[in-house]
């Protein structure tokens, strides 16, 4: 598939390119929650098979963002939403629109690991379970393939039948990470996935990350600009509900265009 | 001033501890040292013959039998309602709301409730209908003892559960049901406890059996039929003027206790299981 030219194409232009081909689509989201405005006006277009930072201030909804990209909203009686989000061509929130279905394109990695009340077995086949594929073999292949994407089969390879909560969290989180990629997602969603992690599991995540771009499309909220810096593509900075600025990362930090961005990056507040 | 203060209360903990301990010792010590000498194998594996409660032979079988109908049958159809009220009042509805709140406050009067009056209500309920007493009119009675118990507890190990669980197997796709069973599972340690609880409650319970279940020498074979109960073999031997059937009473006190006693260990057993589980 891949030709040669493509490989040669420097950074900058890669960059560029998958800005034209974004994968999730945000058109004029606005959030209420208890009748505040929480979100205001969002457009966003977070391009595909890259890594996107959402940063800004705590409380500026960073959080609220990305749970309307997979409908985590939708149980919420005083939560109202208007304006679209469109995953490819498809608006997630149009009518008739399943739920699950939207759902089943994106893995979530949530800030508190949150392992199932199961085996560490049980919680990779959770998924492909829900989506009917009962066939033993064909699980434990599943099982074996996404422990391994993250760097965890060597670890748990004889106690797969443990309980997962035995784990450690940074073993916990990368559980959790390949549970997510067994539905086979096209987008990664992570809140703050690495706040409750040491730095070593923390760096061990952030290079799944780098790795996993290369088939997905990577959200993550952090509000640590350092990590930002080491694994994002494209940040976007919020404040206050408004999404601010959005950009190439370098760009984003080394020379960004409104004086608010740089004050956040240049650390005046935070 | 303050070191004696704190003198006086240390003293005031540990005397009240020990006197609570002293007493739990003591009726122990009781009905063992009374029931012991009864507690033959023919107690525990025969039902009363003609002249048992005069003193002749025979056993409490029919007894340890109903107690153990009775109550198998009471937390089944307290699983079978208090699950479903404590995973909507938690899961569908939102934690804290409105409804919630109410039906939580209900279930705090509920349990606050004497069980002689679910008896008087339960007997109510079968004179209203033209049943008489029976293991099906025991069952239903101690139901309603016990489900208050059971929501209650299973509710306090709900709010527990973090959002994000509830939210782990919904990004994966799964529907609310789904995402229900995940939760039932957490929830299990919690509800074995709250099982354990409710069955110690229930099978030492006589006023809620003592109008409704009624009571018989014989084994019930259909739920139409009256049962006998343990407290109510205690109740009855225990008003006897002859001494052999109350030191018999004794012993079935020392059965009783025994099963309450394993339950509760049971029960500690489980919840220390529990705790761990969450770290
Ligand atoms: N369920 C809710 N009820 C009421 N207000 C809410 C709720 N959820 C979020 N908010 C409000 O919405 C705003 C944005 O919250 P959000 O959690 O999205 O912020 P955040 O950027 O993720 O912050 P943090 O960095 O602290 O996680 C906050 O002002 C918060 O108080
Ligand atoms: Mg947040």
């Amino acid at each position: 598939m891949f030709n040669l030219a493509t490989d040669r194409i420097s950074t900058m232009e890669k960059v560029e390119n998958n800005l034209k081909s974004p994968h999730l689509n945000v058109k004029d989201l606005n959030v209420y929650i208890q009748g505040k405005h929480i979100l205001k006006n969002i457009n966003l277009s977070i391009p595909d098979k890259s890594i996107t930072c959402i940063i800004g201030p705590s409380g500026c909804g960073k959080t609220t963002l990305l749970r309307s990209f997979n409908r985590l909203h939708d149980d919420s009686s005083d939560v109202r939403l208007t304006g679209n989000v469109f995953i490819d061509e498809e608006d997630i929130y149009g009518r008739g629109v399943e739920v699950t279905h939207i759902r089943k394109k994106m893995g979530l990695l949530a800030q508190k690991p949150t392992v199932l009340p199961m085996s560490i077995y049980d919680n990779v086949a959770y998924g492909p379970r829900l989506y009917g594929i009962k066939k033993r073999r064909k699980l434990y292949e599943i099982v074996k393939h996404q422990l391994s994407s993250v760097g965890l089969w060597e670890e748990v390879k004889d106690r797969l039948k443990t309980p997962a909560v035995s784990l450690s969290m940074g073993q916990q989180q990368r559980l959790c990470l390949a549970r997510g990629l067994a539905v086979e997602p096209e987008i990664i969603l992570g809140d703050e996935a690495t706040s409750a992690l040491d730095p070593i599991s923390t760096l061990k995540i952030e290079e799944l990350f780098l790795n996993l771009k290369e088939k997905y499309s990577i959200v993550m909220v952090t509000h640590i600009l350092r990590q930002a810096k080491r694994i994002a593509d494209y940040v976007a900075f919020m404040y206050l509900g408004e999404l601010i600025e959005f950009g190439p990362a370098s760009e984003i930090f080394t020379n960004p265009k409104k004086k608010l961005t740089q004050d956040y990056i240049s650390g005046s507040f935070s | 001033m303050r070191k004696l203060e704190e003198k006086i209360f240390k003293g005031l903990m540990i005397g009240s501890s020990i006197i609570i301990i002293a007493t739990l010792f003591y009726i122990l010590y009781v009905i063992i040292r009374k029931g012991l000498p009864s507690l033959t194998w023919d107690m525990i594996s025969k039902i009363p013959s003609g002249g048992f409660y005069l003193g002749k032979e025979g056993g409490i079988l029919n007894a340890i039998v109903g107690s153990l109908f009775l109550i198998l049958g009471s937390v089944i159809i307290s699983i079978v309602i208090s699950l479903p009220v404590v995973l909507y009042i938690n899961f569908i509805l939102r934690k804290n709301s409105r409804f919630s709140n109410i039906v939580r406050f209900s279930f705090d009067i509920l349990f606050g409730i004497p069980s002689i009056v679910y008896g008087a209500f339960g007997f109510m309920l079968m004179i209203y209908f033209g049943l008489q007493a029976s293991l099906l009119g025991g069952i239903l009675a101690v139901s309603l003892l016990i489900i208050p118990i059971m929501v209650r507890s299973i509710d306090e190990v709900a709010a527990f559960v973090p959002r994000e669980l509830i939210e782990a197997p919904q990004a994966l796709g799964a529907t609310r049901f789904e995402t229900l069973k995940v939760i039932v599972r957490q929830l299990t340690p919690g509800i074995t406890t709250a099982t354990l609880l409710a069955i110690g409650r229930g099978i030492g319970d006589t006023a809620t059996v003592l109008f409704t279940a009624g009571y018989t020498d014989s084994i019930p074979t259909s739920p139409g039929q009256p049962a006998a109960t343990l407290p109510l073999a205690i109740f009855f031997q225990l008003s006897s003027p002859i001494e052999e059937v109350q030191n018999r009473a004794y012993a079935a006190a020392l059965i009783l206790t025994i099963i309450i006693l394993i339950l509760s260990f049971s029960a500690r057993y489980f919840k220390r299981k529990l705790s761990k589980s969450k770290l």
